[in-house]
């Protein structure tokens, strides 16, 4: 704790002499660069030790530099002695700093006594709320954050930058809240107005919008290597944006940090998980899965546990761990064995490496409520199969009593004797005494046979028997050689007003099916497919005679009917030689049709169960009489909607947690065949340990994530808002708090942020409001000459920076500008245009569907993100691919990158949509119109200078167009999209002012936040 | 602000360069003082400028052609006459005991090549009766026979092969290039990949990869159908005078603004809206074949539009004498697994040869007979080798090899390789390497080494650590070196 005391001291009252080098500050990384790596814990050339004050003992003489063989080697002339050996040689400054340190008596800060492994290094020390420094003009300082900020430019004799222009400040406000730009009204009012608490509720609104939630979730999707494909060789589509949707929620519920990372790391093991729980845990299901042919799973469910453990590090812990998977951490206190306790606790979640599983259907709030209405349904209808009903009560235990004395009975059929028997093709059907009817004649590929007769109205059953006939090719039933026949359909009509009415068949079943090439069951006589139909070939190659009964789903209500049989399988010739049908009208007996064998069980059980009792009840509702059947319909139907509806329902990938967890060992060099000593899981040994009695799983380790002792997790989150909001965080290597790793800029600052972050109760939305309200956030962003001579990189916050905006951003705008955007929040991902041919490099067949209504508008975040090729511009712009978590994306400047703003048709559309808005909204003048479009685009107004070359170019292009009306027609036809209905254009003054547009859309202030 | 130690900065020759292509755009920037304006942008791009050699280059520019799948060793460079021996009958299990193979199950069968083998040329290079105009420059090329790598999956291994590491993440070798050496043509990119075949590779756009690098570094691939660069062409009705009003008001109003913020960020963005101006031209002329006589189309076999092989084989010499860097050839279907006609050993085969080595062959002589050769290293070969045994995938009864990570041949050639040698040997069976085992990592080594870097000290720092494309790994084959 001392050296930290002596750091705050050193940052805020700037007390200590500024030639004593700080001994963590400048000294030790000089070593942890060039010395740590053959004189640390893993090596000790020559005996010789630079990680801790008793090692460098040897090498070093207080207070007597030229006498120290640490200067000595490091400033040799003989290349065998001079250190770093076969390395290029410290520079002169770090020579010096060296010196002037031992010089000072070589102040190597004592490490206090415990088991834990101590370090000193600033990240790992306790967060304390730094006091805020005493300023010597505290003139304009709204927040504790600029009396920090300003601390250090006072002693570095830098001036801080005034509060900048409105305009520019609303929409840099916005655009880093929100992503999207303000509108030009609201900014317009304030110019007049000057109310003075209006950007705090501008602040406040923005804070709120869904648009906040959007913006927040676009950074957390690189972080999380969040895509839409599962990566390696196939790349094919998973259904991830359930997780994505359920992170911009927590965002919109502004939930606590801490939550917000217990959820996504171990939501699956809280006590009553919800639903959105096991979602969250989708964070790390974002690995990768490879599904190439001849993959071991093994190997790639360890790369994602892998991938879990660097990606937990670097996103919480700012710590690159993924050192330690294959020796331990070089420069930074985590063993090899650290490594793989830390691995342990994502050892023994159920995933493998080669597949999505698990997964959960996961309903929207909306699609659950639905899903709920077809549930209650369902159960309504069962609710009224089996609700009260007195006079069905009565009548039950009659209707059980004759259908078990039916069971086995062989009631006498009325044999149907057709008046008619005709066949649509060229088979000849002959009636015979018995009933029966035989075919001859040329045998047609299919057939439907019709027979027309009276039956005694109230029947309600139909058999067909197929008859064996020694007639026959193989003597019947069928006509082919073997005997076989396929019945395709089977259908009863009756005569109702001089039209055929079809009647419902509810059920078939048949005393054989044939199973081989099949099954062909009697059900495929009566269902929708018409090819699909009943066969009675035996293994033993004969066909036999067999019977097919029908039940109607109610009972022939007229004399006349008549009997459609069809013989339309993809099975040629296969039509019935001779058969009979007969009709029953015993209610009973049609119910006794189609029982499982429990309820047959059921109905001859001399004592039956309470189990068999319900099973026969239910069984009398659905059968027993016409009002049960109308209801067993209705639950059929009910079940059938319910079925489709949850087939229908998104999915999402889950961690789910073994029953028996997997033994974890360290495997060597990272290998995962070479498996050496087996750990436990634990946290990392210098941070510290897990409060007694946590559970030593994936919900522990969450929970001491955001324990508030954990020194990491609150900078590392806090480092992340402020370079949300500043372009450059304080700490540059966001991934990366070790020694290695850049020191921030302004511990106390950070400290300050952190601490502030943990009171608030991780209030993340209270952390940004709080900065974008400070006087440091609203500074004028111009590069002033002397703050390019004194700090370029503007590391000490003299100015606002002006970043380029990050593409899903730059998208946005463009739309938001055009009046193109299409604000639809979450749901699956979508696909905006973008060249053909993108997902050609992939190995698969899949392709991109460019959407045609307004999904080809939503914001950037929605847009589906193929690893193995994703959205051809966003790769232009410095989006990577996420295979792997991207803690901070790099912001370069390419010529590709001017093509793509200038020529594809996605920004081409968005200068369209502002073409327009400027013809529609301004007034008739061109000045007007022009200055209206520069206030849309940059919401500032136009200046002299500005509005001439602007003038310029429209005189230029409206007689370049004019002259060429098929150039203009050429342009407008290609933005037809982002066309206004029903507002008819001129195509050569539109083509005018899309160059307008273009060049208002790719200024560097549009493309820059200021 | 990123500690560089390896790396000093040469900013006097990035800055005449710089200065060069901005003057040669006849930008007119109204009332700003271009001098300023290129001070600025000069010290905007300082981070943008190339690594200072370790030594002096042998090499200036890589062409590597890439045949995606894995081409068979033992089919095309590594005549093995005891295979024929015992042709058809169980491979011993002292090779195949605790083996893993992609798709070979059981105990497999040796699988004799049924390609005849010679020696040619002076130096007595042997390569098969499949690969005749390689025969016809045996003298002028290096075969390695002594490859061996860690995957034997395509895309791990492909990776590998790309960056030094068999997982995603890594900069390809076409980025540490590009970031090493920087470009030597303002107008085009200094890494460029172009793809042929029925499919990319398996491995797909991470193959190109900048990983941590900047992405400035990351490979473009120049596409073989639409544009060869995205966006390269202006919108419909928009022509070049139309094109050149918008940049000119869009550089006067920036200028504008970089007089009243003074940030060098926007003047390198004038100059780049400029470049891709250019790119506009360039490109477009790079990727129009119809300047090249019909004799060179011919000798490359290049069949009038169609994409192909051979028609990437002659855009990379055209990149390569613009000064491009790295060019990065991918041609996909050398995955010889015997279980149709489409992938076997005996029709898929040959008809890959057909399409790749006459125009691989074209190239590398059109390189020596332009002087380039000397100076561009050529690279050929897949990311491993296959099976001595034969796949009988399902029972398959068509001829074909498994994956085989053990022993695979690459080809040099230019670039200060000795000529004419046969570096190192396989066993009987050519499944092991016997003699002067070369890794992916000696193989990167090596590369870097003959482009004037030492492996170990052309460095990048990301998540706190020095990274590199040999990984901690690689030993220069100083035995191929001329």
């Amino acid at each position: 704790m001392r050296d930290l005391a002596a750091l705050l001291a050193l940052g805020t009252l700037g007390s200590l002499p500024p030639d004593v080098p700080d001994f963590e500050r400048e000294v030790r990384p000089i070593f942890a660069a060039h010395c740590v790596a053959c004189h640390g814990p893993e090596k000790q050339k020559g005996g010789l030790r630079l990680d801790v004050a008793d090692g460098a003992r040897e090498a070093v003489r207080a207070g007597d530099p030229s006498h120290s063989a640490l200067i000595e080697r490091v400033t040799s002339d003989d290349p065998d002695e001079r250190m770093p050996k076969g390395a290029d040689p410290l520079s002169a400054a770090e020579i010096a700093t060296l010196r002037t340190w031992i010089e000072a008596g070589a102040n190597w800060p004592a490490e206090a006594a415990s088991e834990r492994v101590l370090s000193t290094h600033w990240a790992y020390q306790p967060i304390r709320r730094p006091p805020t420094p005493v300023l010597k003009d505290a003139s304009g300082v709204r927040s504790p954050i600029d009396a920090f900020v300003r601390a250090r430019l006072e002693a570095a004799g830098i001036q801080p930058s005034f509060e900048t222009y409105i305009p520019t400040l609303w929409r840099r406000v916005s655009l880093d809240l929100t992503g999207l730009p303000p509108t030009w009204g609201p900014i317009e009012a304030q110019l007049i107005h000057e109310e003075p608490d209006a950007y705090e509720r501008f602040v406040d609104e923005l804070l709120a919008s869904t648009a906040f939630a959007e913006r927040r979730a676009q950074t957390w999707l690189d972080l999380a290597r969040y895509a839409d494909t599962n990566g390696y060789e196939k790349d094919e589509r998973r259904t991830a944006w359930r997780w994505r949707d359920w992170v911009i929620d927590a965002y919109a519920r502004n939930m606590r940090f801490d939550e917000f990372t217990v959820r996504q790391i171990a939501g699956d093991l809280l006590p009553d998980a919800t639903l959105d729980d096991r979602i969250a845990t989708g964070f790390h299901r974002n690995t990768l899965t490879n599904q190439e042919g001849g993959t071991d799973p093994e190997e790639f469910r360890v790369a994602a546990v892998v991938d879990r453990v660097n990606t937990t590090a670097s996103v919480w812990l700012g710590t690159t761990m993924a050192c330690a998977q294959c020796h331990s951490h070089k420069f930074d206190p985590f063993s090899h064995k650290d490594y793989y306790r830390f691995l342990s606790f994502f050892d023994s979640t159920e995933d493998v490496g080669n597949s999505l599983d698990p997964q959960i259907p996961a309903p929207t709030a909306a699609q659950a409520l639905e899903l709920a209405r077809h549930e209650e349904r369902f159960d309504a209808a069962e609710a009224e199969l089996l609700g009260p009903d007195a006079e069905a009560d009565q009548n039950e235990p009659g209707w059980l009593a004759s259908a078990f004395a039916i069971l086995d009975s062989k009631s006498p059929w009325g044999v149907f004797s057709p008046t008619t028997a005709t066949a649509k093709n060229c088979t000849v059907l002959t009636a015979l005494d018995d009933g029966s009817v035989l075919a001859s004649g040329d045998q047609p590929g299919t057939d439907v046979y019709t027979l027309e007769g009276d039956v005694a109205p109230g029947a309600d059953l139909l058999r067909l028997e197929a008859l064996e006939d020694p007639s026959l090719p193989g003597e019947g039933p069928g006509r082919t050689k073997n005997g076989n026949f396929v019945l395709s359909d089977v259908a009863v009509e009756v005569l109702e007003g001089g039209l055929w009415r079809r009647l419902a068949l509810a059920h078939a079943e048949a005393d054989f099916e044939q199973v081989r090439a099949g099954p062909f069951t009697a059900a495929k006589t009566i269902d929708a497919d018409r090819a699909s139909g009943w066969a009675i070939w035996r293994e033993d190659g004969t066909c036999r005679a067999q019977s097919l009964v029908v039940a109607l789903a109610a009972t022939v209500p007229s004399a006349r009917i008549r009997v459609q049989l069809a013989f339309e399988s993809t099975f040629a010739q296969h039509t019935l030689g001779r058969f009979r049908v007969s009709f029953a009208s015993d209610p009973a007996r049609a119910e006794t049709i189609g029982l499982s064998p429990a309820e047959t069980a059921a109905l001859r059980a001399d004592v039956r169960t309470e189990e068999q009792s319900a099973l026969l009840h239910r069984l009398y509702r659905q059968r027993g009489s016409v009002t049960g059947r109308e209801r067993a319909a209705r639950v059929v139907d009910a079940r059938a909607a319910l079925e489709v509806y949850r087939a229908a329902i998104p999915t999402a990938l889950v961690m789910r947690e073994l029953p028996t967890p997997r033994t974890t060992h360290v495997l060597e060099k990272g290998r995962f065949l070479a498996p050496g000593e087996v750990v436990l899981p634990d946290t990392p040994a210098v941070l510290p340990p897990m409060p007694a009695g946590a559970p030593k799983n994936r919900l522990g380790l969450a929970r001491w994530l955001v324990d508030p002792d954990n020194p990491l997790t609150a900078r590392v989150q806090a480092n992340r808002i402020w370079g949300d909001l500043f372009g450059t965080p304080l700490v540059t290597t966001v991934d990366d708090f070790g020694t290695r790793g850049e020191r921030p800029s302004n511990p106390e600052l950070l400290d300050w942020l952190a601490a502030e972050l943990v009171e608030s109760g991780w209030d993340m939305r209270a952390l940004y409001r709080t900065i974008v309200l400070s006087a440091t956030y609203r500074q004028s962003s111009v590069v002033r000459a002397d703050l390019l001579e004194k700090d370029r990189a503007n590391v000490q916050l003299a100015r606002q920076s002006r970043p380029r905006l990050e593409v899903e951003t730059l998208r946005d705008q463009a739309l938001a500008i055009a009046g193109l955007l299409e604000t639809k929040v979450g749901g699956p991902s979508v696909m905006p245009p973008q060249p053909d041919g993108v997902w050609a490099p992939v190995y698969s067949g899949d392709d991109w569907e460019t959407a045609a209504d307004s999904d080809r508008y939503r914001r950037g975040l929605y847009t589906f993100w193929r690893r193995g090729a994703h959205y051809l511009t966003f790769a232009l712009f410095d989006a990577t691919s996420r295979e792997l978590a991207c803690t901070r994306r790099a912001r370069s400047n390419s010529p590709l990158q001017a093509l793509a703003l200038l020529d594809d048709p996605a920004f081409v559309e968005c200068a369209a949509g502002l073409a327009q808005r400027m013809l529609r909204e301004a007034g008739p003048a061109d000045h007007q119109k022009l200055s209206h479009g520069f206030s849309v685009a940059t919401l500032r107004m136009v200046d002299l200078e500005e509005s001439r070359v602007l003038g310029r170019l429209l005189i230029q292009e409206r007689a370049r167009y004019a002259a060429q009306p098929d150039a203009a027609a050429a342009l407008v036809a290609s933005v037809r999209p982002a066309l206004r209905e029903g507002a008819p254009v001129e195509p050569v003054e539109l083509a005018a002012w899309i160059s307008i547009a273009q060049t208002l859309l790719n200024l560097d202030e549009v493309v820059t936040r200021n | 602000m990123e500690p560089r130690d390896t790396a000093r900065i040469d900013t006097s020759r990035d800055d005449t360069s710089r200065r060069a292509f901005l003057g040669g755009a006849g930008l007119s920037l109204g009332s700003i003082a271009l001098g300023s304006l290129l001070s600025k942008s000069a010290r905007a791009a300082e981070v943008d400028a190339p690594v200072v050699p370790h030594h002096a280059p042998k090499a200036k520019r890589v062409i590597w052609l890439h045949m995606a799948g894995a081409p068979s060793h033992i089919d095309l460079f590594d005549p093995k006459p005891r295979l024929a021996e015992l042709d058809r009958q169980p491979m011993p299990e002292s090779f195949t005991k605790a083996e893993r193979f992609a798709f070979i199950k059981g105990t497999p069968k040796i699988l004799a090549s049924p390609y005849r083998f010679a020696r040619h040329g002076q130096s007595g290079g042997e390569v098969s009766e499949l690969l005749p105009n390689f025969a016809r420059i045996a003298d002028k090329l290096t075969f390695v026979r002594s490859m061996h790598t860690t995957q034997f999956n395509h895309a791990p291994a492909q990776i590998l092969l790309a960056s030094g590491h068999e997982r995603l993440g890594r900069p390809s070798f076409g980025s540490w290039a590009s970031y090493g050496l920087g470009s030597m043509n303002q107008d085009l990119p200094a890494f460029v990949v172009l793809t042929s075949g029925k499919y990319g590779p398996d491995a797909g756009a991470s193959l190109w990869s900048s990983g941590f690098l900047p992405s400035r570094h990351q490979g473009v691939r120049l596409r073989s159908q639409g544009e060869p660069v995205p966006f390269l062409t202006n919108p419909p009705g928009v022509d070049r005078v139309g094109r050149r009003n918008v940049l000119d008001a869009l550089a006067k109003l920036n200028g504008i603004r970089l007089a009243e913020v003074g940030d060098p960020e926007i003047a390198t963005r004038i100059a780049q809206y400029e470049l891709a101006s250019r790119m506009q031209t360039s490109v477009p002329e790079l990727a129009d074949l119809a300047s090249e006589p019909e004799s060179v189309k011919k000798r490359y076999g290049i069949d009038g539009d169609k994409p192909g092989f051979a028609r990437n084989a002659l855009l990379a010499r055209r990149l390569l004498e613009r000064g491009v860097r790295f060019v990065q050839l991918y041609h996909w279907g050398w995955d010889s697994h015997g279980t149709s006609p489409g992938d076997d050993i005996v029709t898929s085969l040959p008809e890959r040869c057909r399409e790749c080595e006459p125009a691989s062959v074209a190239l590398i002589e059109d390189l020596s007979e332009r002087g380039l050769l000397d100076d561009t290293l050529v690279v050929w070969g897949g990311e491993f080798g296959r099976t001595p045994m034969n796949e009988e995938r399902d029972g398959s009864t068509f001829l074909g090899r498994d994956h085989h990570p053990h022993a695979f041949t690459l080809v040099l050639a230019g670039g200060g390789i000795q000529p004419g040698i046969t570096l190192g040997a396989t066993d009987d069976f050519g499944y092991r390497v016997t003699e002067d085992p070369v890794s992916v990592h000696d193989l990167h080594a090596t590369l870097l080494h003959q482009l004037g870097f030492d492996h170990e000290k052309l460095t990048f720092r990301s998540q706190g650590r020095d990274f590199r494309l040999t990984d901690v790994e690689g030993q220069v084959v100083r035995k191929i070196l001329a």
